[in-house]
């Protein structure tokens, strides 16, 4: 009972046979079905429509175009909303939209009786365009006289931010004698969560005018908000239900087509309908990560002291805002804080609009890419200096009690060196970067790694609040109720465990409401920002206090004991000496049903959280190069978690398995590519190289856990983390092993073949 | 849901010519792997289908008096691979055909649609091309019989007429008997792909087990159909096996294949397969052969 213990999923039974229920398995097939056009082209100007023959199909109910739609732009990222307007999402793009920024923007919509004839009359629509160049890299947007994207960002820039640290410029630093310099690009490309269940939403009216939305969302309360605020209808006549989801990742911490089948299903009356995205068109329309380029200068002391680095950091935002510069902000930040620059660090962030799908939060929240250009620098400024990279690191990697000079997050707990000597021993470090020094022949291997560090939650960025409310049955079990959102990750099932831990009542009778609807459930933003089990997880506790206070008031005015010596353990009330006074049940049935005195025991409470800190961590990764075939295999890799105290270790061990799989695809095959045209050319699961389950290699997992002061149970952030690492370690592992540094992600077989035959190796 | 107009299920080959005749627009299907995707896709929707898929005289392999071996087409991959015959005598075979997609794939997918299809990234292909296959195709005029080698005209295009249906894949004993193979498909990732390049390569050894009595080698994806090798089939001949043949072989195969550039891989990339493949699918070949390699 309670925390740190591997008790069952709370849904594993009702996932594994198939019983809990996902939005598609609300749907009927008496709901209307809308499909949307796309654009086919990637910049431009819709002039009109050709109609009349999709019209004619059978089944048809309506047509809406981007001529139909109310003249409101709106912002979709999952944000807490600020109410200052200077620090308020961008409001960038419509319901459908006239002004095309990528291609594949939504243009029109069929709504019509069944799946079959709304994708004929969607194949039957003519449009109609004024085109534009497209603009598919930073550097075409960015180049004199591109055509402009958004009216009010002349220059195509979303938003250009810098902060220097230390004593001088980064240029009066290169002036120290004996240094070592070194200019490098690193370049991370556009990936897809590739989350198993695809955006679905279905939308109804009923008689009182109110709106209800099920759908597979990260953000059920955000998602709510920004219907309202798409349609210029109060959020209140909005409601949104979020049932079980299949994975999300990030892409469904934006609000992707509810406001669109909200606003359809009032096109036809209220009536349902229903608006399923194919995997296509989830590729194409959704979110991707943000494919940024880092511009590195850096300088050494032989010594081994990294003395100062310069970073320009330009992020491919894509058509529309979404989550914006806020990726970049963040990498650019980590970059910062996981490593000390004795003289001068300066850094430069751009996030640039382009006409491709626009690019939003995904696992890591700009983090894999920050720290792929971080890993990768700090193993070339190693190899400048002829140093042991890990060596190196210990060296000038951040400290216990780092406090962030900005924003003032700070270290509380400080595991990240334990992580390194932890991952150095599993993986054989010392031993394999000799034997591995000196190859020859055509199947070469290597080790290498990387660490990371990684805020918990997004105070004082951004608001951190969550609610919870816990109700008392009458036979003594708790129904818990959180804002907090299960999305495959196991929250449901820590949010009981902590239940139970601040309760004394066993998890087996505490219910919680895995399906939020934002008319019932109390106040949460949502699942992202690996926050819920320190946010959230404040609100449990919280909660779990002021109910069990009530509790105990009652059972003390029953047994007419004193409350302070008075505490419940395995559904018990028990006094100072660990004797059973009452049972739960008793006690319960008693307080509803009591002539004398009935009391509905409940407790509601919000969390506003203002406290933060790192969680961190290493990957190390040994590698077996097959250089004629350009195949990288991973013989061993190991990912070591400094995420505090865990709350279920076996759940936590899962997260980093899932994060580890992110990983190996976002350093050797995943890659969502466009021609030039700016059409997507692999938006399918064929072509696009999520590695399967014969891809991937055993992966091993550490932790070291430390109890951290700010954490509700001395835990801190582990969603994310786990993504991070793993590409520059491969990277890194690879450098070892041919000795030829990949700066570009992904590290596939025809870039690597290519590589290795510049180098001479094959 | 699948944009479908009408399904007619045909109850023998007979019937299914019949209902090719009467509807010339029809598409067959048979395990549905690559119909139903370009269903699904669009580009097929609105379709008018005739199944093959339940003529059990299309499946199953057998074995004829003087050895010649008969797949029926509509055999799944799963039930080649599988069969023991095929394990005896074109083991290449039934491991090339493990190598499509994933076990679902494997289950529904068939042999003859794998090749009716016509696409030169067929894992079978170029498998049937090194074993000499012979198609045996019946229509309204009778049945008639093509070598593998003059079925494929170009990419996605092959000889058999709309109201032919692909009725055996033969293959006779002297293509067979005294072979070592090995097949590899070389894909971006280890399940669920299409080969990026696919090399076939079966070699007899004499009987000392030190020389090329015969070799054969095809690829896939090297070319816009499956292709043979057959200049370096004939320079091989005769010679022993050292690691030097194999790189003999690896750079003259580069003289017989024309693989193309597009997104997936560039021909660069694809010339460095073909020849690394080459030695690798040779070497591996002759082990299986029960030669050793004289390093």
């Amino acid at each position: 009972m309670g925390i740190g213990k591997n008790i069952k999923r709370v849904d594993a039974w009702a996932k594994v046979t198939g019983q809990a229920k996902y939005t598609q398995d609300y749907m009927d097939d008496r709901m209307l079905v809308a499909k949307v056009v796309h654009s086919t082209i990637a910049n431009g100007l819709v002039t009109g429509f050709d109609l009349e023959e999709a019209l004619k199909v059978p089944g048809v109910v309506k047509i809406v175009t981007c001529f139909d739609v109310p003249d409101i732009d709106f912002c979709t990222p999952g944000h807490p909303w600020s109410v200052e307007a200077a620090h308020q999402d961008i409001r960038d793009r419509r319901l459908l939209n006239r002004r095309v920024r990528y291609y594949g923007d939504d243009v029109a919509a069929v709504i019509a009786e069944n799946e079959i004839a709304a994708n004929r009359a969607v194949r039957l629509i003519k449009v109609h365009y004024e085109e534009y160049p497209p603009l598919v890299d930073v550097a075409d947007a960015m180049a004199e006289g591109a055509p402009v994207m958004h009216e009010n960002v002349p220059d195509n820039i979303l938003k250009h931010t810098s902060f220097a640290l230390g004593e001088m410029s980064f240029d009066e630093a290169l002036k120290e004698d004996g240094l070592l310099y070194l200019d490098k690009t690193y370049d991370t490309q556009r990936v897809q969560h590739c989350h198993i269940e695809l955006p679905v939403s279905y939308a109804y009216q009923d008689g009182n005018g109110k709106i209800t939305v099920t759908t597979s969302t990260q953000i059920p309360h955000i998602v709510r908000r920004v219907i309202g605020q798409a349609l210029g209808i109060p959020w209140g006549q909005v409601r949104v239900i979020k049932p079980y989801i299949g994975g999300g990742f990030g892409n469904k911490q934006d609000v992707l087509y509810e406001p669109l089948n909200a606003f359809l299903c009032m096109q036809v009356g209220g009536r349902p309908v229903r608006l399923e995205l194919t995997r296509e068109e989830t590729f194409a329309n959704t979110r991707v990560r943000h494919a940024i380029r880092f511009h590195m200068q850096a300088a050494v002391r032989p010594d081994g002291t990294l003395v100062a680095r310069r970073v320009q950091a330009y992020s491919n935002q894509g058509g529309y805002a979404s989550h914006g510069h806020a990726i970049v902000a963040n990498a650019s930040n980590m970059i910062k804080q996981l490593y000390r620059d004795e003289k001068a660090l300066e850094s430069e962030s751009f996030t640039v609009y382009t006409s491709t799908v626009a690019a939003g939060a995904m696992r890591g929240y700009g983090i894999p890419q920050g720290d792929f250009a971080s890993e990768c620098l700090i193993d070339d400024l190693a190899g400048l200096i002829g140093m042991d990279p890990l060596e190196f690191r210990l060296k000038n990697c951040m400290e216990d009690g780092y406090k962030d000079p900005h924003n003032g997050i700070t270290f509380h707990s400080y595991g990240l060196k334990k992580c390194i000597q932890a991952g150095r021993e599993a993986i054989g470090w010392d031993e394999k970067r000799k034997v591995y020094a000196r190859q020859t022949g055509s199947k070469r291997r290597g080790i290498g790694m990387a660490i990371f560090c990684y805020k918990t939650g997004v105070y004082p960025i951004s608001l951190e609040t969550a609610s919870c409310r816990m109700v008392l049955n009458q036979d003594g079990s708790v129904q818990l109720m959180m804002g907090a959102t299960e999305i495959g990750q196991g929250a449901d099932t820590v949010f009981t465990q902590m239940a139970s831990e601040v309760l004394g009542i066993t998890e087996d009778r505490i219910y919680i409401v895995s399906t939020q609807d934002t008319d019932v459930t109390p106040f949460d933003t949502g699942a992202y920002a690996s926050r819920q089990t320190y946010v959230s997880g404040k609100a449990v506790r919280q909660t779990a206090e002021m109910l069990k206070d009530k509790i105990l008031e009652y059972a003390a005015w029953m047994l007419k004991l004193d409350q302070k010596n008075l505490s419940i353990r395995d559904n018990m009330i028990i006094d100072p000496e660990g004797e059973d006074l009452l049972t739960m049940e008793a006690l319960a049935t008693e307080a509803l049903y009591s002539l004398e005195r009935s009391v509905h025991i409940s407790a509601e409470s919000t969390s506003h959280c203002k406290e933060n800190t790192f969680a961190s961590g290493a990957c190390f990764a040994e590698v077996e190069v097959d250089m004629p075939l350009g195949k990288v295999e991973v013989l061993n890799i190991v990912n070591v978690h400094d995420s505090g105290i865990l709350i279920n270790p076996k759940l936590a061990e899962a997260q980093v398995h899932g994060g580890m799989s992110m990983g190996l695809g976002y350093g050797l095959s995943e890659v969502l590519m466009y021609d030039e045209k700016g059409k997507p050319l692999n938006n399918n699961l064929l072509d696009y190289k999520l590695p399967t389950a014969m891809d991937t290699p055993e992966l091993e997992v550490q932790f070291v856990e430390l109890q951290d002061p700010t954490g509700p149970f001395g835990n801190k952030a582990l969603g994310e983390p786990p993504a991070i690492p793993v590409a520059p370690a491969l990277r890194n592992a690879v450098l070892q092993a041919t000795g030829v540094a990949f700066d570009e992600l992904p590290m596939e077989p025809q870039r690597m073949v290519a590589a290795f035959k510049t180098a001479g190796l094959i | 849901m699948y944009d479908i107009e009408s399904f007619c299920e045909a109850t023998s080959v007979e019937d299914a010519i019949a209902k090719l005749q009467d509807q010339t627009d029809a598409e067959i299907i048979s395990g549905g792997s690559d119909v139903l995707i370009k269903i699904r896709e669009g580009k097929l929707a609105g379709v008018r289908l005739v199944s093959i898929h339940n003529i059990q005289s299309l499946k199953g392999v057998s074995m004829e008096d003087d050895g010649t071996i008969v797949i029926g087409p509509g055999t799944s991959f799963s039930h080649i691979t599988a069969n023991t015959l095929i394990q005896k005598h074109l083991p290449m075979l039934g491991y090339a055909v493990d190598q499509v997609g994933g076990p679902q794939i494997r289950n529904i997918g068939t042999i003859g649609g794998n090749v009716c299809n016509g696409v030169t990234s067929a894992d079978s292909a170029s498998s049937l091309f090194a074993y000499n296959a012979v198609l045996e195709l019946k229509g309204p005029e009778g049945i008639r019989r093509v070598p593998i080698a003059e079925f494929y005209t170009g990419p996605g295009r092959t000889v058999r007429r709309h109201e032919e249906i692909l009725t055996a894949i033969r293959i006779g004993r002297k293509d067979y008997e005294g072979y070592g193979g090995h097949y590899i498909k070389y894909g971006k990732r280890n399940a669920m792909e299409i080969a990026t390049l696919g090399c076939a390569c079966l070699v007899k050894l004499t009987s000392d087990k030190k020389s090329v009595e015969e070799m054969r080698i095809a690829y896939g994806v090297a070319a816009p159909t499956p292709v043979r090798c057959r200049k370096t089939e004939e320079m091989v001949c005769g010679r022993i096996v050292n690691e030097e043949l194999f790189e003999k072989v690896g750079k003259a195969v580069l003289l017989e294949v024309n693989p193309r550039s597009s997104w997936r891989a560039s021909r660069e990339f694809r010339l460095q397969l073909v020849e690394e493949l080459a030695k690798r699918a040779m070497s591996q070949a002759v082990i299986n052969a029960g030669g050793e390699i004289d390093a």
